[in-house]
């Protein structure tokens, strides 16, 4: 209740505050972005060369404003027939005319220098400290760091917003809609480049903080860059209609120091390496299912139940396809069903994961297939199709 | 011949063959405002989900449905109609014509709409359901991504373009040949004109938007790639192609709205319009960089830096023919002698907004600021401006200003007044803080959003349904205008209006102007 009556009294005070000028300062601790009227400062030398550079604009449009409005109210105020005027008829006069399509002219080519100039600054993409190579897939984002040894980091990054949320069954969390399950981690002070593109249709990569906001298409690489000159957590989201769960697909960048983006980088790649390891190895059923039971919470369950009942997607408990041959069941795993929700997986999923989920899938729900698929075979099933 | 020539036809026959000028008009008129209430109730439906974070009525899905519909709607079904609706009614009897040129043809251009949009309403009953890419419908989301009922779409489209064509050719046609003698072209009402240039506007692109979908068509059934990358073609293409219809597309819904606000200001203020002449050249110079400036809503995906900036430099140019209008309405109102009916305070009321929503026009050209505004909420909060209180509100003063010249009956000042002053507060609350949200890194087209704009969501929603419900005031006070208004039976009907239509008996006969005026 307090939360609420703090919020109301912010709404009100919002705008007030926007006029005396102050917000931009206020809307900055994460405190006060609740009802933030206006665009963030942003971390970015570049974003605040965008930020000054709006609100000049916004400042010259509110004189021209208050001039011209301030004319016409005047006039209706002091020009109207209740008042017993007469009408005049005065009408064309060359001077004014040149002069009001002359003076907009002036102001909008002084407007148009530090526009050009911020421009080429935004394309300037030389010099990076760092590449990172970021996908859009229907609805979540890939992350691969480039590395000159090949040896890629890549990771994919979802929604951790729980559907319980979303559906109102759950009290919302601080950063309902904001949060991911891996975000992405860069260290500040150095310039990142970012190279987008996307898998299936056109999303955007937008982060107002950073103030990078550029559409991911398919089929084409992108370039786009920026230095964070301030830790901290930046929040985004996709910025371009991309079909269902366009609402539904955040961006968390995590700027930390150099010293923890090293151990960031390495903790991951330990990780990689592990998998990779792991994807040499032959696993008990049991271990297939447990591990399989928490990718297909993570990754089938939105579509297809929690007990396999099916929703968007068909049931598996029962299905012909998960009691069937393992064969038809990793294609559908890992290329998806075209025309129809069902996507492919393949990509998305390393080859221990979506071992242990097929697994899982043909063990679980009353499906007491009682075979397995082991990650060798999934890849051998990538080689051999 | 014969009977037919001195009254209309009775019963449905008169509507189904109509080919009078006014009965067109009327029927344009009354189907694109079916069509404003239908997408309005889609609008309502979408600030009814965005009340509140969560998803408490509709799916994505279904969501991504009701925006693209809505804007369909209003664009092609609502707002393009109504005007020409008007055009059918005024051009004529502005400019001392007996009926447009065509009139058979007139009726074909009418009688296409209301089975194209049936068409295109019965999508949403369709397996996979309706269009869901939005009103712009980007490829791949709208060829290889896209329900089946896409085929649908492309096909209403086509019908849309050939009605457009249709209508367009009818308005050049009879500008060009039915002038009365001494309406020289420097006489035209501004009306006229800035439908003259409109209609040019649309023959030229509508061809482009029917090669878009055709494109489409081709990608999704013929095995094209056009648009797939895949294939070597370009999803970027697409969007040029759109745009380039597009823009000039936004400009002809505006244009035609400017021609209504500089007929009423001038009868309200009692004094002629300050500069006829330049107001001319201005829509004239914004018709031409119309054409030139498309790539604006495009700024984000990946052009030369050349393109970047020539595309940024020519909008910004749009603004100083626009600034020029502008300017002329207020210096209009300038020591007249005014007073403010309905059709006045609508048009006080286009000229304040619309003029806020050519200022965030001028924001956004800037490429850089636009990376941090393209597809927020402040585009969303920028074209309501410019089309709802600048399209919209016109139309409205419109209705209200010629009404008792097209019925011969008062409508209750009261009662628009009243409809005026909620449509503003409703519109402003509902659209105002989407700037905000906007600005603050909201994106348009989510059903769902971060808990920090919820407040901000909540006015816009309460203002929405306020100016929603407004409009049920208007059709009652129009409705029991027509039925038992206060009959008015002076020609002028309003103390300063001037112009040919105002010379012909109040209500308007059937047929006017079957012996051409002499104008002066
Ligand atoms: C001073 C005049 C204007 C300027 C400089 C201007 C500029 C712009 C720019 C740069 C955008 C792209 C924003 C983005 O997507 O990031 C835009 C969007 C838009 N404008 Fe304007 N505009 C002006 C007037 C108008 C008018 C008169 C209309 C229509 C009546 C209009 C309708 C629209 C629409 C519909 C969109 C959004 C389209 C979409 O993405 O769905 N604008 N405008
Ligand atoms: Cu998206
Ligand atoms: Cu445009």
């Amino acid at each position: 209740m307090c939360f609420k009556a703090k919020r109301l009294h912010r709404l009100a005070l919002g705008p007030v505050l926007s006029l005396l000028g102050l917000t931009s300062r206020l809307a900055w601790s994460d405190d006060t972005k609740v009802n933030q009227i206006n665009m963030p400062v942003s971390v970015t030398e570049v974003g605040a060369s965008i930020y000054n550079l709006h609100m000049t604009i916004f400042w010259i449009c509110v004189v021209i404003g208050v001039l011209v409005f301030g004319v016409m109210f005047y006039s209706i105020f002091a020009h109207r027939k209740s008042r017993g005027v007469t009408p005049s008829n005065f009408h064309e006069s060359t001077t004014v005319e040149i002069a009001w399509t002359v003076v907009p002219f002036l102001i909008l080519l002084v407007m148009a220098v530090p526009a050009t100039t911020t421009l080429i600054n935004v394309y300037d993409t030389t010099d990076a400290d760092m590449d990172i190579l970021i996908t859009g897939y229907q609805w979540k984002w890939k992350y691969e760091y480039l590395d000159e040894a090949g040896e890629n980091l890549t990771f994919f990054s979802n929604l951790s917003t729980s559907q319980e949320e979303i559906y109102n069954r759950e009290a919302k969390g601080e950063h309902y809609l904001l949060e991911v399950d891996e975000p992405v981690v860069v260290p500040v002070n150095s310039k990142v480049r970012l190279l987008i593109t996307a898998n299936d249709v056109i999303h955007s990569w937008w982060v107002p903080e950073l103030a990078v906001k550029r559409d991911a298409i398919p089929g084409f690489i992108n370039e786009t860059w920026f230095r964070a000159e301030r830790e901290g957590i930046y929040r985004g989201q996709c910025a371009e209609l991309c079909g269902r769960d366009h609402g539904f697909m955040p961006i968390v960048v995590n700027v930390v120091s150099q010293q923890k983006y090293t151990d960031w980088l390495s903790d991951k790649q330990a990780e990689a390496a592990e998998i990779k390891a792991l994807m040499a190895q032959t696993f008990t059923l049991d271990d297939l299912v447990k591990r399989g039971k928490d990718v297909y919470a993570r990754d089938c369950q939105l579509c297809h139940g929690a007990n396999g009942e099916g929703g968007i997607g068909k049931a598996i408990a029962g299905s012909s396809i998960a009691t069937g041959p393992v064969a038809t069941h990793l294609d559908v795993g890992i290329y998806g069903v075209s025309g129809t929700s069902m996507q492919s997986f393949g990509k998305q999923l390393n080859d221990v994961d979506m071992a242990a989920v097929i697994t899982y899938q043909r063990n679980a729900f009353g499906n007491n297939m009682g075979d397995m698929v082991q990650p060798l075979d999934v890849f051998n099933h990538k080689q051999g199709q | 011949m014969g009977e037919h020539h001195h009254g209309p036809a009775k019963g449905l026959k008169r509507w189904i063959f109509a080919t009078n000028h006014k009965d067109i008009g009327t029927m344009y008129l009354w189907f694109s405002f079916a069509m404003f209430l239908l997408g309005g109730a889609f609008a309502m439906i979408i600030r009814a989900e965005l009340f509140q974070p969560g998803l408490q009525l509709v799916e994505p899905g279904f969501f991504n449905q009701m925006t693209t519909m809505h804007g369909l709607i209003m664009v092609f079904g609502a707002i393009m109609p109504s005007f020409v609706g008007l055009a059918n009614w005024m051009i004529p009897m502005m400019i001392g014509a007996p009926d447009m040129a065509l009139p058979r043809m007139n009726n074909l251009s009418f009688w296409i709409l209301p089975p194209t949009f049936l068409l295109l309403a019965s999508t949403l009953f369709m397996e996979g359901g309706a269009p869901a890419f939005g009103w712009t419908f980007y490829a791949p989301l709208s060829t290889t991504y896209a329900p089946p009922s896409v085929t649908f779409f492309i096909f209403a489209v086509h019908l849309l373009g050939l009605s457009s064509i249709m209508g367009s050719i009818n308005i050049v046609a009879t500008v060009w040949n039915l002038r009365a003698p001494g309406m020289t072209w420097m006489k035209m009402p501004l009306f006229v004109w800035t439908w003259f240039i409109t209609a040019y506007l649309l023959i030229a692109v509508m061809p482009v938007l029917a090669g878009a979908v055709t494109m489409m068509l081709m990608d999704i059934h013929f095995g094209t790639s056009f648009f797939s990358a895949a294939g070597g073609g370009d999803p970027v293409l697409f969007q040029h192609v759109f745009w380039f219809f597009g823009h000039p597309e936004v400009y002809i819904i505006i244009l035609p709205a400017f021609g209504v606000v500089s007929q009423i200001i001038p009868t309200f203020a009692r004094k002629p319009l300050f500069g006829y002449d330049s107001m001319v050249y201005a829509t004239a110079s914004i018709a031409f960089l119309s054409f030139i400036v498309w790539a604006h809503h495009m700024y984000t995906v990946g052009m030369p830096i050349a393109g970047e900036l020539f595309f940024m430099y020519a909008t910004l140019l749009i603004a100083v023919p626009t600034g020029v209008k502008v300017f002329n309405w207020i210096t209009t109102m300038w020591r007249g002698a005014m007073t403010f009916e309905t059709p006045m305070l609508f048009c006080i009321g286009f000229v304040v907004l619309f003029t806020l929503g050519g200022f965030t026009g001028v924001m956004l050209s800037m490429a850089p600021s636009d990376f941090q505004y393209h597809d927020s909420y402040f585009v969303v909060a920028h074209f309501h401006y410019v089309m709802v209180a600048g399209a919209v509100f016109s139309m409205t003063g419109a209705v209200y200003y010629w009404l008792p010249k097209w019925c011969g009956r008062m409508y209750s000042e009261p009662m628009g007044k009243i409809h005026f002053w909620i449509s503003f507060v409703g519109f402003n609350l509902a659209f105002f803080p989407q700037h905000f949200v906007g600005l603050a890194g909201m994106p348009r087209r989510i059903p769902d959003y971060a808990s920090q704009f919820a407040d901000f969501n909540m006015l816009s929603s309460v203002g929405a349904f306020i100016y929603g419900g407004s409009q049920i005031l208007f059709l009652y006070n129009v409705i029991s205008t027509i039925v038992a208004g206060k009959p008015v039976s002076d020609d002028k009907v309003w103390e300063g209006a001037e112009g040919l239509e105002w010379t012909v008996a109040t209500p308007a006969p059937f047929h006017t102007f079957a012996v051409p005026p002499r104008v002066k």
